[in-house]
């Protein structure tokens, strides 16, 4: 028996502040593949991944996590959640170890760190290339290492699913290569992977279906062979070239 | 050392190191979630609870404790479901309770005002036996939160959806903030005073924090400088015969801005050295320590 997919939406729906933002979205993630979600701003990726992690409610509709419905899942330690990176630095400085720490906590809740802890910590600091920075503040790193950071609290969790909402959101190259690179290592051990990006980039290799939503609904799905498509539409529907002649919406490519 | 001779500063004294790691202990989370004023709201609000044991004839700690726990979870309550006008409900319940203190004091029997200031203030002279062992008691609970707790409160404070999503009792680690906070504010209210707790809550960690690069170091140095600030502000009351409230809060200030002008060319010049060294320089380190 094939095992249950890692997430399972069905037909969901949600609103933020009275305002309809998922429309009825159908979307499945089976284990070990990765699934990313494009789509103009607006267009409802975001509110999908955080509902996924339980923080949007749904209107109606279902959500499954490893064939739990979510409102009865509870081994949130096989999830490994990197939100979109908020500029506001904290009020009071933290080291990137005790962030990417805290990431465990899914595994310790509230019982100390021990040693298999702490390796753990150190290893996903390894795998973003970050464990020379341990000791530094988060708040004097760059965006790049920033992010690299939140991965790394994702991974210290030893994830077997990894939701990610824009993580090569303003990341200068040198470090979106070391971030293809971690996730390359995390999927070819087996955990599954969706995550949000605005384009496919570095990343285009490791993803198996390319979902494009438009206005809270599912607009069109590629498989692996059509990653490049995908990207060439997406890149005309996002960013537009600054022609006149070509205005996005009347390109045909979208309908 | 004649200031130890009397028993009264025996008692201050050690009242005045609890207040000073304890307060700090709460402050860090609640700077951490830029919330540093919820103390003073949850000090106003203490003030009718402080009223209420004089009414009711009994140690006004305990009533202070129950009646601020009280205004502390509905503080928390407020900001975990971000109702836009929180920020008016937030200021009545402040006004509330200064002014349901003073009613209070009013109605009770001979009771008046004055009977505040200790309370508003803080007092070196009237610490009393019954206020040294409900501090101590209270105290230890506030370390064994604020210690015992320290990696998940770390974690929800710095970013709680997240924390959220590691499965962590969010809310009720909320809530138990929320009500250490309250008796933090209660130990420290006859020793600081109420109008001035927060101050302490909130000076020593904005001092420590300039001058560590993570939260732990930033937690330790806020305890000493807490320690440090509320027994020599006590023993500055003692022979100049004000309020320790007073000493110890501008003490505070003063080490605050000499660290400031000690720390602004520090930092200034670990700024330079990250951009001039930039990664390029920095990275052989992180390949040799790996």
């Amino acid at each position: 028996m094939p095992l249950e997919p890692a997430i399972c939406l069905c037909n969901a729906t949600a609103s933020l502040g009275g305002r309809p933002v998922l429309g009825g979205i159908d979307l499945k993630v089976e284990r070990g593949e990765v699934v990313a979600l494009l789509g103009a701003n607006g267009s409802g990726k975001s509110t999908t991944v955080r509902a996924v992690v339980g923080q949007v409610p749904l209107t109606s509709g279902g959500i499954e996590l490893f064939g739990a419905p979510i409102h009865r899942f509870k081994q949130w330690q096989r999830i490994g959640y990197v939100p979109q990176r908020s500029t506001a630095a904290s009020g009071v400085p933290a080291s990137v170890r005790e962030v990417v720490a805290s990431g465990r906590l899914s595994r310790t809740r509230l019982r100390p760190l021990g040693r298999g802890d702490r390796a753990a910590v150190d290893r996903a600091l390894e795998l973003v290339g970050m464990r020379g920075h341990a000791r530094d503040s988060v708040n004097q790193l760059s965006g790049g290492q920033h992010q690299r950071v939140l991965i790394a609290r994702a991974l210290a969790g030893e994830p077997e699913l990894l939701i990610m909402d824009e993580p090569l959101a303003g990341v200068d190259l040198a470090s979106q290569r070391i971030l293809a690179d971690a996730l390359r290592e995390q999927v070819a051990e087996g955990t599954s992977v969706l995550l949000v990006l605005h384009e496919l980039g570095p990343l285009q290799p490791l993803i198996d279906r390319t979902v494009v939503l438009k206005s809270g609904l599912v607009e069109k799905i590629y498989g692996r062979s059509e990653a490049r498509d995908a990207a060439a539409v997406h890149d005309l529907a996002c960013h537009p070239h600054p022609d006149p002649e070509s205005e996005p919406d009347r390109t045909g490519l979208l309908t | 050392m004649n200031f130890l001779e009397p028993a009264f500063m025996q008692r201050a004294l050690l009242a005045a190191l609890l207040v000073g790691i304890a307060a700090p202990a709460v402050g860090i989370y609640l700077v951490q979630r830029r919330q540093a004023i919820m103390g003073d709201g949850i000090g106003h609000v203490a003030l009718t609870g402080v009223a209420l044991g004089f009414l009711m004839q009994t140690n006004p700690v305990w009533t202070a404790v129950l009646v601020a726990s009280a205004g502390a979870v509905i503080m928390e309550l407020i900001r975990s479901y971000g109702k836009t006008r929180g920020d008016l409900a937030l200021a009545m319940l402040f006004y509330g309770g200064m002014a349901g203190g003073v009613m209070l004091i009013n109605l009770a029997p001979d009771g008046s005002t004055a009977n505040l200031t200790t309370y508003l203030f803080g007092s070196v002279t009237t610490v009393a036996d019954s206020d040294v062992v409900a501090i101590s008691w209270l105290s230890v609970f506030v370390l064994l939160v604020t210690l015992g707790l320290r990696r998940q409160l770390f974690a929800v404070c710095q970013d709680e959806e997240f924390a959220k999503v590691t499965g962590l009792p969010v809310r009720a680690l909320n809530l138990l903030l929320a009500v250490t906070a309250a008796v933090t504010v209660t130990v420290a209210m006859r020793v600081v005073g109420l109008l001035l707790v927060s101050a302490l809550m909130v000076i020593p960690v904005a001092t420590s924090q300039q001058l560590a690069r993570g939260f732990a170091v930033t937690l330790a140095g806020a305890i000493a400088l807490g320690v440090v600030t509320t027994l020599s502000g006590t023993v500055f009351s003692y022979y100049v015969d004000v309020p320790p409230g007073a000493s110890i809060v501008l003490l505070a200030i003063a080490l605050f801005a000499l660290v400031t002008a000690l720390a602004t060319p520090l930092a200034r010049r670990r700024a330079k050295a990250m951009k001039d060294g930039g990664d390029g320089a920095r990275e052989p380190v992180a390949a040799a320590r790996a």
